[in-house]
């Protein structure tokens, strides 16, 4: 298969790469060294491979990389630092919402694209945001609190 | 409310300043942000891709295995049979209670050569230069089986005539306990109650699929970073690879999840295989598929119970017969039976007991730990046991449960007395309590509340002579480093050994660093399993950052020529507690102490409670440390003409003895308390002639946000356990109540009980028409 030119803009760092065609954008920025966007299934079932793909939560294992050529991604660890956490980073901390911290990266991604545009959601509405990621660990309660109390802070803040 | 909620006796625990708080865990941060790097996130410079050639068949001979096209493939640097490695063995040790020391096939291929004996074997290993390359060289392995009639069901297995797995027969484990005399218990009895449950497969389904790295490092030594819970495997490792137990070093990461199924060994043994015989590093990262196949089930059970009782409800005898499924090769399934054995009666004081456990080899999914070990498959016979007992004699769940409730100072059936605490009436009401009144039925939906108690062990059976390392030292800047060889799955193994030092040092939580899980560099602390590592590297912690404090108020009380007990530490400083103005920063004191030579670090090591085997014949003697008690309660609505089972309210009440970090103690008990309902009601791994039908999450479906609601976690205190500051363990015994609650409430629902997890609306329907 014949590799194909493709730019990428990662966390706000443009990469120009050549991949082939059938890659996976999982794949991609997994090979890349974006590592904190996780693979547990490859093909849908688990959300820990989730990640922003222009402005959109994607599970990035059912996107190939070609078809996000000139795209702008943000993963998780695009969203903070451990200096300058974003709110949802340390309110997952914070609320005991990581275990194993394997889905974090991904949760925390499909619960920004819910606070994105609910900034006051339900934890119905959060249940239903984070339902594509699996978590073994939790039981989901403490991401639910987690959730919850960075819509506070961020509303607080002005942010979000 | 249906219950009176028990008292609790008056506890008193000292205060603590850092010891029970809901900290930050050390390790959170950098998940949240993407630093952690986990074992399949590593890369090393000209670095292979790995992969196994695995069987297609579930009983059936070699006939011809032909890796030459496969060898041939440019980019492939070598491809490696069991022939090319005769002693790659995996030794699984085994107890006296099958009459051998060491059971012929008790002992593991790891490549198998001329018969394979599960679906999904490891037959050969691949290394190349990309994940391509290896996926196309295994394809392009050539192979032929010669099918052998296999052996799907363990009561079938246990036949004269039956396919046999390993000669010399199936039996891979029996264990028996013999207390009292059950047929004079049965003459006693007003009424004997007989049941068989069926208790299937469950798969841990950790978000992370097993992965690693592993290189030869310049010392020769072969090292493997790897995602374990059991670092020490180094030295299994070393014996079947053929080389020096210094010479494997085993790194462990960061965790993913594992539940017990990174307790044997995964892919660290093909890593080193392939490392030794490339000389170059290899990476290898199994799919979700893989996963499915390669590791082991928790054991699917047959048990049955024939219960005497009096008209009040005491039981007067308990005969239990037990099968389990322990898969082509033994792996831990002679411990999983003990642990089911002993339990098997549950928390209740019973004088006559009779237990005959079998372990049976199949051409099955091979079956070893998840956590539990056993308990739960146990835990929901005894309790449908109980409540089918109060159905026939017109009596409350609760009332015959206190009728035979263990309490401290009783034995259990093997004879071990229970010293601390045993909080089941206490807990039981208090989960009860914690459902509120039963909402109403509507329509063709019943609502039903229930409820289960349980006992399970905290720490390793203790004929095993379980220790535990930690080494705790003080840096000149005030900071504290802990190294320890603890693997953290996630838990907070690794952040409670922090809490602890720092709350024994009077630092913040922020100060102390922990370094872990290395088999070379941090001293050995045992496994992550067993519910161990709070009780045994936590006392380590404990034992070590007290030698340390020691030396400080030695010297301190020098500086303020003060009584060591008229001092403390706290917030960094060293102060005379009646006059808590006086102070000497913490900085200082260690100054003081290093330059007169006194030592800031110490290593400990915990040994736990050491006993002899218990007796094979009676099942007579000691078999852990000691015991958490707890009860799970559930309320659920059940849809009587489509089956649909939802869950309303769901709350657990557990005495952990003393919560270390109390939003991990609560994510525990939440967390194992959804593994346990998923175990329940959702989780239905299919396995035909033994293959797996629902090899991915898209088939086997495990608990979303969407499926249950929040578990109530009801932390109760005793403060009687054998951990640092009277922790008991909660890992394991989080999930071992809730499958029994759930079916116990689904019976109450209904007013007839399902005998066979999960319970799925089909199984609903089908009792329904029984009834």
């Amino acid at each position: 298969m014949k590799p194909q030119m493709i730019t990428l803009h990662i966390n706000g760092r443009t990469h120009y790469v050549a991949l082939n065609p059938n890659l996976t954008l999982l794949v991609a920025l997994r090979d890349l060294g974006y590592t904190d966007v996780k693979s547990g299934c490859e093909k849908g079932d688990c959300g820990a491979c989730a990640v922003f793909l222009n402005g959109v939560a994607v599970n990035s294992c059912l996107v190939l990389a070609a078809q996000a050529d000139e795209g702008e991604i943000l993963t998780a660890a695009g969203l903070g630092t451990s200096e300058h956490p974003h709110p949802l980073q340390t309110a997952f901390s914070d609320a005991g919402a990581i275990q194993c911290g394997y889905c974090t990266p991904g949760m925390i991604i499909s619960a920004k694209a819910l606070l994105d545009h609910k900034p006051h959601p339900t934890d119905a509405e959060i249940r239903d945001a984070i339902s594509g990621n699996l978590c073994r660990c939790t039981g989901y309660a403490q991401i639910i609190q987690a959730v919850q109390s960075a819509a506070e802070k961020m509303d607080a803040g002005g942010e979000g | 409310m249906k219950y009176q909620v028990k008292p609790l006796p008056q506890v008193d625990l000292p205060e603590l300043r850092t010891v029970g708080k809901p900290l930050r865990k050390v390790d959170a941060m950098g998940k949240a942000v993407g630093d952690t790097v986990y074992a399949g996130d590593y890369s090393m410079p000209r670095m292979l891709y790995g992969k196994v050639f695995r069987s297609k068949q579930s009983s059936a001979r070699i006939t011809r295995l032909d890796v030459s096209k496969a060898r041939a493939l440019p980019g492939v640097a070598c491809v490696i049979t069991g022939l090319d490695v005769p002693n790659a063995r995996l030794v699984s040790d085994m107890p006296g209670q099958t009459g051998q020391k060491q059971r012929a096939g008790s002992d593991v291929p790891v490549l198998a050569s001329e018969q394979v004996r599960f679906y999904g074997e490891p037959i050969a290993l691949v290394a190349a230069e990309t994940l391509e390359i290896a996926d196309k060289a295994v394809s392009l392995i050539e192979i032929d089986y010669e099918p052998l009639p296999g052996v799907y069901d363990p009561l079938e297995a246990m036949k004269p005539g039956a396919p046999v797995v390993t000669p010399p027969d199936n039996i891979v484990a029996r264990w028996k306990i013999r207390k009292g005399n059950v047929e004079s218990g049965f003459e006693q009895a007003d009424l004997i109650v007989e049941n068989t449950f069926r208790i299937p497969y469950q798969e841990h389904a950790y978000l992370e699929p097993e992965a690693g790295v592993a290189w030869i490092d310049e010392r020769g030594a072969i090292t493997i970073r790897v995602s374990t819970q059991v670092i020490e495997h180094f030295r299994t490792i070393a014996r079947a690879v053929g080389v020096r137990q210094n010479k494997i070093h085993i790194q462990g990461t960061m965790v993913g999840g594992g539940f017990g199924g990174k307790e044997d060994i995964t892919i660290e043994i093909y890593l080193a295989l392939l490392a030794k015989h490339t000389a170059r590093p290899v990476k290898m990262v199994y799919t979700r598929e893989e996963s499915f196949l390669a590791h082991a089930k928790r054991h699917p059970y047959v048990i049955t119970h024939r219960t005497g009782v009096k008209k009040n409800g005491q039981i007067t005898a308990s005969k239990i017969e037990m099968i389990s499924d322990s898969g082509a090769y033994p792996y831990l399934s002679p411990y999983v039976l003990l642990y089911t054995t002993v339990m098997a009666p549950g928390p209740y004081r019973i004088n006559n007991v009779q237990v005959d456990a079998i372990s049976v080899a199949t051409n099955n999914p091979y079956t070893s730990a998840f956590r539990g070990f056993g308990g739960p498959q146990a835990c929901f016979a005894y309790e449908q046991q109980m409540d089918d007992i109060a159905r026939q004699l017109g009596l409350d769940p609760l009332e015959v449960r206190k009728v035979n409730y263990l309490r401290t100072g009783d034995c259990t059936a093997t004879g071990q007395v229970i010293e601390s605490a045993a909080w089941l009436e206490e807990t039981a009401t208090r989960a009860m309590a914690a459902l509120g009144e039963q909402s109403p039925n509507y329509g063709s939906v019943k609502i039903g509340q229930g409820f289960a108690s349980y006992f399970q062990s905290y720490g390793r059976i203790t004929w095993m002579h379980d220790t535990s390392q930690a080494w705790v030292g003080l840096e000149l800047d005030g900071t504290v480093t802990i190294r320890a060889g603890v693997p953290d799955l996630g838990a907070g193994q690794a952040n409670s050994l922090c809490q602890i030092a720092a709350e024994v040092l009077g630092v913040p939580l922020e100060r102390v660093t922990i370094y872990t899980t290395d088999s070379a560099l941090t001293p050995l602390s045992g496994t992550s399993t067993a519910t161990r590592q709070l009780y045994m590297s936590g006392n380590a912690a404990l034992m070590a950052a007290t030698a340390v404090r020691n030396v400080l108020l030695n010297r301190a009380s020098k500086y303020f020529e003060e009584d060591i007990e008229a001092l403390d530490i706290a917030d960094g400083k060293a102060f005379i507690k009646n006059d808590p103005s006086q102070t000497l920063n913490l900085v200082d004191l260690a100054k003081m102490c290093a330059s007169e030579g006194m030592h800031l670090s110490n290593l400990a090591l915990f040994k736990a409670p050491f006993t002899d085997p218990i007796n094979p014949e009676t099942g007579q003697g000691q078999v852990w440390p000691d015991f958490t008690f707890g009860s799970f309660a559930v309320e659920v609505a059940v849809d009587t003409e489509t089956g649909e089972v939802t869950i309303l309210k769901a709350a657990a009440c557990h005495d952990i003895g003393r919560a270390i970090n109390r939003a991990a103690a609560e994510g525990q008990i939440i967390g194992g308390g959804m593994q346990g309902l998923g175990y329940g009601l959702m989780e239905n791994l299919i396995v035909k002639e033994g293959v797996i039908k629902t090899p991915s999450l898209t088939e086997y479906l495990i608990p979303t946000s969407m499926d249950f609601p929040d578990i109530q976690a009801i932390i109760l205190e005793s403060g009687t356990g054998l951990g640092p500051f009277g922790a008991k363990g909660i890992g394991e015994p989080s999930l071992t109540p809730a499958a029994p609650a759930a079916a116990s409430a689904i019976a109450n629902a209904l007013g007839v009980s399902i005998s066979e997890i999960p319970i799925t609306p089909e199984k609903v329907l089908a009792a329904l028409e029984r009834a």
